[in-house]
């Protein structure tokens, strides 16, 4: 419990900060009301609504604003027939979802928990993913954004915990796509939605609420398959996502006092990803260590890794370092034992720089 | 705890009139069960509860809540008012009587007295004839051509040129087909052409699916037909999404799906079906049930009254046709769309049939029924033949209209298969394009790197694929 608070502040303070940006990205930041994440993908999905009316919101409970107040107020000003609920059936929402954009509709599906996306497996990877490749380029769903709640909650255990992204990402046709604060939810989701490719959004589940960051009202876009260095240095480059980055930050600001000078890499698009980024980072610094809480074997870190050790073996200094989470089903009471920790990172980064 | 109310004093009195109601006011009271013969009829099982009254006291306090002996009572819950019951009663897994089957014709093509149908006129039949002779010549001459090896998988649809033909006629351009994959016939109706269909299976560079599915796997977006798939009843949600658009956009257009007996196991059916209802989508749900799914029988598949009960059971309104009358299935798809539209909600369909043919070129179905159950549909009960009877009696079609129809639609067939076994493959560029709506890079990188493969070890790589 203790820990669990300790946990919650550190965050707290960490989004009330904010996270530094690239130059190109930066005139975006620094204007607009501070909101947390579930409201700026409320915004997002609002605008979505608005910019088309061609658009739908739907999913388990979405009508009353969803379990975790994603499309709050979303049906009064948009209607019942444009944000609805759907039958209790992932299967369902989800081959319900491809038809809706195979007429060229943008079909914004929610999946209440990704823990719960399995059933929708099937439809996602042999009908979502192909359906342009098969048809001749005939037809196609790209108009298909799933959004779902992805990750660690404190206590959600193994069926409200869960990182499902690598089952996805061997999947071409595809694109897979984790923000890690408000500002960058916003403007992905709004690309993912806009995008003419099938998309699944991860929202971090644990920042819904715990996010705080100023994000701009208007209407804003920022680019897929690109990654961001959200933190530059020199002796080593770390790669993450969605909520992992805060506690590689903290890492980071660590590591520093040491000094370590550590490279953080959000990767945002996990397919297709932005290799030419981290390689140029790993070029610099010569090391990688890749985090996320999916179990460590398989993972999409796994990827990342065997990818820059082909382009990028000559450069390295140390092996690549991976700090997942454990090869076992998310647990509840041992959960602090199972994440992937700021200081377990931080041994990595140690131990990496002094292989 | 459950608790039985006591209509009359007189339980002899009450157990005449078979009604079994107690009251159970306390731990002392002994009860047993027996069961009235007379009250039991065949298809029910209906148990009487009896109890032997300890006390009185609680009997009269029972009583006057019942004096004015509303038979009609009625409970609310969240899903509506019920009418209660004080007979405890299962529902039986079997009807009393099966569904009954919606036919026109009989087995001779001859209109049934008491039918009443809007008749197609002429044009419309001969049409009709043609396309269905069509669609059997077809799957003749392509089956015979994967036989020798000239293209790699075929499936037939004979048997169920009545089902393909006559649901596509009910149908107008509009209406949006998401097919299973023994529903050619539809294409065919709408105007696919036999060289668009042997393009197809070679995969040549006329495909316009790009040489990347096996055979049969047909799609027309001009002709609103959605692209096949070889996966099961993974269309029949999407169907819903699809006619969801349609409602949206209003437009004067339903959905029609497809499946088979097999595909109405799969999750996805009881989905979309489901989906259909709660969100009053203008879809036909169309089964085919032609009594096999590969080598499982319907006994195997359901045990269910075939497909048509489980309508009700999701709130849709549904209908048993004869799948082999072609006025009938017409008839049931006009309706059922007129319905889909007007009413905006989804139709069950559901057609019995039979599988004439094999699963598909993969599958010798002698193995597991016999050659005399399928000669005697050939012979007996095809759906052709017995439109051809219909449309003959009428006087619009003669033996040299058969004749020549047959042998200049072989001629056609044959003429298709040449050329397209002579066009070239699609080429290798479309290996990489439309995983996405551009390539991603590392799709350029793994291009790049199997052209120089390709460069260094040609022998690996099919010579008809232009690189």
């Amino acid at each position: 419990m203790a820990t669990r608070l300790n946990r919650l502040s550190r965050w707290h303070s960490v989004f009330k900060r904010g996270y530094s940006t690239s130059a190109d990205e930066h005139k975006l930041q620094r204007s607009g009301k501070t909101v947390n994440l579930f409201t700026a993908i409320n915004q997002a999905l609002s605008l979505a609504l608005e910019t088309d009316p061609r658009a739908y919101v739907f999913g388990e409970d979405v009508r009353f604003g969803g379990v975790f107040r994603c499309t709050t107020g979303l049906a009064d000003r948009f209607g019942k027939s444009r944000v609805f609920n759907t039958p209790l059936c992932e299967q369902g929402i989800v081959g319900f979802g491809i038809g809706l954009a195979a007429m060229g509709n943008r079909a914004i599906a929610e999946i209440q928990f990704a823990d719960y996306i399995y059933p929708a497996f099937d439809q996602i990877v042999n009908e979502a993913a192909k359906f342009r490749y098969r048809s001749g380029n005939q037809f196609n769903c790209g108009g298909l954004t799933i959004r779902t709640p992805y990750g660690a909650v404190g206590h959600g255990g193994h069926y409200h915990s869960q990182s499902p992204e690598a089952f996805f990402c061997h999947v071409p046709g595809l694109k897979v796509v984790v923000p890690r604060s408000p500002h960058q939810a916003k403007g992905l989701l709004l690309a993912c939605i806009r995008d003419p490719n099938p998309t699944i959004f991860l929202e971090p589940k644990w920042l819904y609420r715990l996010a705080a960051e100023e994000v701009p009202e208007h209407d804003y876009m920022l680019p897929l398959s690109q990654a961001e260095v959200i933190r530059e240095g020199s002796d080593i480059t770390l790669v993450g996502w969605g909520a992992q980055l805060s506690v590689m930050e903290q890492a980071c600001v660590d590591a520093e006092k040491d000094g370590i000078s550590c490279e953080l890499i959000d990767l945002r698009t996990l397919i297709p990803w932005d290799k030419e980024t981290v390689e140029a980072s790993v070029k610099k610094t010569g090391r990688l260590l890749v985090s996320h809480e999916a179990p460590v074997t398989g993972g999409f870190g796994a990827e990342i890794s065997a990818s820059i050790a082909e382009r990028c073996f000559l450069r390295l200094e140390a092996p690549v370092a991976r700090i997942c989470g454990l090869d076992t089903p998310f647990p509840l009471v041992f959960e602090p034992f199972y994440m992937p920790t700021k200081n377990k990172i931080l041994d990595a980064i140690k131990a990496t720089l002094n292989y | 705890m459950a608790v039985w109310f006591i209509r009359s004093v007189n339980i002899g009195h009450h157990l005449k009139e078979k009604l079994g109601l107690l009251g159970v006011l306390n731990n002392s009271l002994q009860h047993h069960y027996c069961r009235d013969p007379d009250a039991i009829s065949s298809n029910s099982a209906y148990i009487f509860s009896i109890r032997r009254f300890e006390s009185t006291k609680a009997q009269q306090q029972l009583h006057s809540m019942y004096e004015d002996d509303d038979q009609n009572q009625v409970l609310d819950f969240p899903g509506g008012r019920v009418m209660l019951t004080p007979e405890m009663g299962f529902i039986s897994e079997t009807p009393e009587q099966r569904v009954k089957c919606y036919r026109v014709l009989d087995d001779n093509g001859q209109p049934i007295m008491s039918s009443s149908f809007p008749e197609v006129n002429k044009e419309l039949a001969i049409k009709m004839y043609r396309d269905m002779v069509t669609l059997q010549t077809m799957d003749t001459i392509f089956y015979e051509a994967q036989r020798q090896g000239r293209i790699s998988f075929y499936a037939t649809s004979t048997g169920e040129e009545a089902i393909n033909i006559a649901s596509a006629t009910a149908l107008t351009i509009n209406d949006i087909v998401v097919p299973q994959y023994r529903e050619s016939g539809v294409l065919l109706w709408r105007g696919f052409t036999m060289q668009e269909f042997a393009n197809q299976c070679f995969g040549n560079k006329a495909d316009n699916g790009k040489g990347r599915q096996m055979p049969i796997h047909y799609g027309s977006k001009k002709l609103n037909y959605f692209t096949v798939s070889s996966t099961i009843a993974e269309q029949l949600p999407q169907a819903v999404g699809v006619a969801y658009s349609l409602k949206m956009d209003r437009k004067d257009a339903c959905v029609i799906t497809y499946f088979g007996d097999g595909g109405t196991s799969e999750g996805d059916f009881h989905a979309a079906l489901n989906f259909a209802a709660v969100l009053d989508a203008p879809v036909i749900f169309f089964c085919r049930n032609n009594g096999w799914a590969i080598s499982t029988p319907t006994s195997e598949q359901f045990r269910s009254d075939g497909i048509v009960v489980k309508g009700q059971a999701y709130g849709i309104r549904s209908i048993r046709v004869d799948g082999n009358d072609a006025l009938a299935v017409y008839n049931a798809v006009k309706e059922a769309r007129e319905m889909a539209i007007s009413e905006q909600r989804p139709i069950l369909i559901e057609a019995l049939t039979y599988r004439i043919g094999h699963h598909s070129t993969s599958d010798d179905s002698t193995k597991y029924r016999s050659a005399n159950e399928i000669e005697h549909w050939r012979m007996v009960r095809e759906p052709v033949t017995r439109f051809r009877k219909w449309v003959q009696w009428n006087g619009w079609w003669t033996e040299e209209d058969e004749s020549e129809l047959r042998s200049s639609v072989r001629k056609e067939l044959l003429h298709a298969i040449q050329v397209a076994e002579n066009v070239e493959k699609p080429p290798l560029a479309d290996l990489f394009t439309d995983v996405y709506d551009h390539p991603p890079s590392n799709l350029y990188e793994q291009e790049r790197s199997l052209r120089e493969t390709i460069k260094r070890h040609p022998q690996d790589y099919p010579p008809n694929v232009p690189v």
